[in-house]
C-alpha cells in the first residue's frame, strides 16, 4: 500500500470564520486523506512547527479576515527557513482576484475561493500532492 | 381552533385529496423533487390545513401584538408606530475612515449605529501587538484605546444615535469607553442607549472571537449587567445572538434553540450573582439571523418570542411584562452571498429582509451584494439600505401587524420549530446547563454535523445556489471592491506610540494594578475598568492584565 497524503489544515490570525476549514478538512479525511486540523488563532510559527512535527505533505491556510497578503507568505517563508519547503501551500478563503498574483508569487501553490466544491479541492490535491 | 370533529372531518378530506386529486396529477410528470425540504432540511407538507393547528388556542399560543406570549409582536402597534431602526454594520480602516462612514450613513436616513470592530480589537489586543500584523483595519475598525473612540463618535450626538457594538471578550471595555465618550460630549451616562453584544457563549460555540476562558467570561458579564442596571438604564446588555451560530452552519431549529439556552445560560448566571431577574430581564436583547428559506425563517421569529415569554415567566418567575418581551436584531444572513454574479445578492437579501420585517424584528441590517469579496463600498451599502426603506415604505409589508397570522403552514411551521427547540434545550438542560454543553463540544458538533450535510447536499445538487451549482455562467464581472492597506496598520501603530508617550502612564500603571487586584476578588471591575480607560489605558493593556489573572481559553479544535 502507498503512503497516504498527510494533510495540515489551518487557521493563521485572528479569524475565527472556522466553518470553511472543517467542512473541508471533513471532505479531504472522506476523500481518504489524512488531515490533521489546527484549531483557531494560529500564529505562522506555531503551524509551520506542527507541520514539521506532524510530517506533513501539505498545508491548507484558511483565512477570512484579509490577512491573507501578510499570513500566507508568513508560511511559506518560515517553511523555507527551516528547510521545510517541500511541503506544498495552497490555501483558501475571502482572497480578491488582484491579490492572487502576489500569493502565488509569494510561494503558495494554489487558492480556492467562496463557491468551489469539495471535489474541486480533493482531485487539486490528489494531483498536487504526493507523500514525500 | 377546530373541534375534534372538525379536525378528523378535514384530515379525512385532505386525504382523499391528496390520493385522488394530488397524487393523480402526478402520474404524467414526477414532483419536481424526491423530497421537499427547508433550507435546515426539515421536511415540509405539500399543503398545511385547519387539521395541521386544530389545538391552536388563540389567545393561549397568539395573542394580540403586544400581549403574552407576544407571538405576533412585542409592540401593540409595531411599524404603525414607528418602522424598525435600519442599522447597517459598519467599521473599516481607522476611527477616522469609519467616522467618515457613519457619518454618510446618517445623512442617508440610516436611524442606528452599528460598529464593527476589527479582529485584534475583538481578541483584545492592541494594533502593534505582534498578533496583529495584517490584520488592523481590515475586517472592521481599530480601537486601541478611548482616543480612537473620541475620533469615532467625532460630531455624532450620543444622546440622539443609539450604537450597537459587536464586541464580545472586552465588551466593558467598549462599553467604558462609549461611557467616557458621551461623558465628554456632555452626555450622561444614564441618557445614553445602545448594545453591546457581550455575548460570549456564542462565541464558544460558533463565532470564536474569545479571550477568557467561560467563569471568568460569565462575570465579566455578570459585572456589566449589574453596572448599567444601576447606572446606564437605557443600555441593552446583552445581545444573545443565534446570526453566528446560523452562519456557522445551523438549521434554523439549531440556531433557535443553542440561542435561548445561551439566553437562559445568562439569566441563571446574573440571578445567581443576586440580581433580581426584573430589574434586568427588559435589557437583554436577541439578534437572530435573516436566512434564506422564507417561511422557515418567519417561523422562527414568532416560535422565539413564544418561548421566551414562557421561559421567563415560567422558569424564572419574571413578574413584569417587559422581562417577557423577546426584542431582537437581524441581519440577512452572509453566508447565502455568493461571490459568483454579485447582483444576485440584491435579490437574496430583499428575501431575507422581509422575512426579517414579517417576523417583527426591531432593528435589521441587510447586507450588502459586494460582502463575499470584502467589506462593502458605499455604493454596495447605499442599495442595501435602500432595500429596506423600498420593504418599509412601497411594499406595504409594514402596514399590518404579524400578517401572516392564521396561515395554516406559518402556525403548523411556528409550532414545530418551537417543539425542536425546546427538545434541544430539554437535552442541554439534562447536560448541566449551556457551558457544560459547550464543554462537552455539544453544539459546536451539532453545527459542525449540519454544516457538512449541507455541504454534501450542494455537491449533490439536492440542494441549489443559483450562480454556484445551477446557472452558472462565465463571468468577467469586475465591481468595485473596498481596499484597506497597509498604511492603516502603520497609522494605528503610529498613534498608539505617541499616545503612550503623552499619557500619564504612572496612572496607568496603577490603574491596571488596581484592576488586577479586585479581578482575583468578587468585586464588579466595570468600575476598575472605566478607571483604566479614562487614563488612556489600552484596550490591549486592560485585557493583558485580566488574561494575567483569569488565563486564556483555547480552541479544542473540534470538527
Amino acid at each position: 500500500m502507498g503512503k497516504i497524503v498527510r494533510i495540515l489544515m489551518a487557521k493563521p490570525g485572528l479569524d475565527g470564520h472556522d466553518r470553511g476549514v472543517k467542512v473541508v478538512a471533513r471532505a479531504l479525511r472522506d476523500a481518504g486523506f489524512e488531515v490533521i486540523y489546527t484549531g483557531l488563532h494560529q500564529t505562522p510559527e506555531m503551524i509551520v512547527n506542527t507541520a514539521i512535527q506532524e510530517d506533513v505533505d501539505c498545508i491548507g491556510l484558511s483565512v477570512m479576515s484579509g490577512a491573507h497578503n501578510v499570513l500566507m507568505p508568513a508560511v511559506v517563508n518560515l517553511l523555507r527557513e527551516k528547510g521545510a519547503d517541500d511541503i506544498i501551500v495552497f490555501g483558501g478563503g475571502i482572497i480578491p482576484d488582484d491579490d492572487f498574483e502576489f500569493l502565488y508569487k509569494n510561494g503558495v501553490k494554489k487558492l480556492f475561493t467562496p463557491g468551489t466544491s469539495i471535489e474541486e479541492i480533493v482531485n487539486w490535491v490528489r494531483e498536487n500532492v504526493k507523500p514525500h | 381552533m377546530y373541534s375534534e370533529e372538525e379536525k378528523k372531518r378535514i384530515e379525512q378530506e385532505y386525504r382523499e385529496w391528496k390520493e385522488k386529486v394530488y397524487k393523480r396529477n402526478f402520474e404524467k410528470l414526477p414532483p419536481r423533487l424526491e423530497r421537499f425540504s427547508t433550507v435546515s432540511d426539515m421536511e415540509v407538507p405539500e399543503l398545511s390545513t385547519p387539521a395541521d393547528i386544530a389545538g391552536l388556542d388563540y389567545d393561549r399560543d397568539l395573542g394580540f401584538p403586544g400581549c403574552y406570549p407576544f407571538t405576533r409582536g412585542v409592540q401593540p402597534t409595531m411599524y404603525r408606530g414607528r418602522l424598525w431602526t435600519m442599522r447597517q454594520f459598519a467599521g473599516f480602516g481607522t476611527c477616522f475612515d469609519t467616522n467618515k462612514r457613519y457619518k454618510f450613513l446618517l445623512e442617508n436616513g440610516q436611524t442606528g449605529l452599528s460598529v464593527a470592530f476589527h479582529y485584534p480589537t475583538l481578541m483584545g489586543y492592541d494594533s502593534d501587538h505582534p498578533r496583529s500584523r495584517g490584520e488592523v483595519g481590515k475586517c472592521g475598525v481599530a480601537i486601541d484605546s478611548l482616543e480612537d473612540m473620541e475620533v469615532l463618535f467625532d460630531g455624532i450626538p450620543l444622546d440622539k444615535v443609539t450604537t450597537s457594538m459587536t464586541i464580545n471578550g472586552p465588551a466593558s471595555v467598549l462599553l467604558a469607553m462609549y461611557i467616557a465618550v458621551a461623558e465628554k460630549q456632555g452626555v450622561r451616562q444614564d441618557q445614553i442607549g445602545g448594545t453591546i453584544q457581550n455575548d460570549i457563549l456564542k462565541e464558544y460555540i460558533a463565532q470564536k472571537s474569545w479571550i477568557f476562558p467561560p467563569e471568568p467570561s460569565m462575570r465579566l458579564i455578570v459585572n456589566t449587567v449589574e453596572y448599567c442596571t444601576k447606572h446606564v438604564p437605557k443600555w441593552n446588555t446583552i445581545s444573545i445572538s443565534g446570526y453566528h451560530i446560523r452562519e456557522a452552519g445551523s438549521t434554523a431549529v439549531q440556531e433557535l434553540a443553542f440561542t435561548i439556552a445561551d439566553g437562559i445560560g445568562y439569566v441563571q448566571a446574573c440571578t445567581d450573582a443576586g440580581l433580581n431577574v426584573d430589574d434586568f430581564a427588559k435589557r437583554l436583547s436577541y439578534f437572530f439571523n435573516a436566512h434564506i428559506d422564507f417561511f422557515e425563517e418567519i417561523a422562527k421569529y414568532r416560535a422565539a418570542r413564544r418561548m421566551w415569554a414562557k421561559i421567563m415567566k415560567n422558569r424564572f418567575k419574571a413578574q413584569k411584562e417587559e422581562s417577557l418581551k423577546l426584542r431582537f436584531h437581524t441581519q440577512t444572513a452572509g453566508c447565502t452571498l455568493t461571490a459568483q454574479q454579485p447582483f444576485n445578492n440584491v435579490v437574496r437579501t430583499t428575501i431575507e429582509a422581509m422575512a426579517a420585517v414579517l417576523g417583527g424584528t426591531q432593528s435589521l441590517h441587510t447586507n450588502s451584494m459586494d460582502e463575499t469579496l470584502a467589506l462593502p463600498t458605499e455604493q454596495a451599502v447605499t442599495v442595501a439600505l435602500r432595500t429596506q426603506q423600498i420593504i418599509a415604505e412601497e411594499s406595504g409589508i409594514a402596514n399590518v401587524i404579524d400578517p401572516l397570522a392564521g396561515s395554516y403552514f406559518v402556525e403548523y411551521l411556528t409550532n414545530k420549530m418551537e417543539e425542536e427547540a425546546f427538545r434541544y434545550i430539554e437535552k442541554i438542560d439534562n447536560m448541566g446547563g449551556i457551558i457544560k454543553a459547550i464543554e462537552a463540544g455539544y453544539p459546536q458538533r451539532e453545527i459542525s454535523d449540519t454544516a457538512y450535510h449541507y455541504q454534501k447536499q450542494l455537491e449533490k445538487g439536492e440542494k441549489v445556489v443559483v450562480g454556484v451549482n445551477k446557472y452558472v455562467m462565465k463571468e468577467d464581472l469586475k465591481i468595485p471592491l473596498l481596499k484597506i492597506g497597509e498604511e492603516v496598520e502603520e497609522a494605528q501603530r503610529e498613534r498608539l506610540r505617541r499616545l503612550r508617550q503623552k499619557r500619564d502612564n504612572n496612572k496607568v500603571q496603577k490603574c491596571l494594578k488596581d484592576l488586577k487586584g479586585a479581578a482575583s476578588t468578587n468585586e464588579n471591575l466595570m468600575y476598575y475598568i472605566l478607571d483604566c480607560v479614562k487614563a488612556y489605558t489600552t484596550l490591549g493593556e486592560i485585557m493583558g492584565a485580566l488574561r494575567e489573572v483569569f488565563g486564556e481559553y483555547k480552541d479544542p479544535g473540534i470538527i
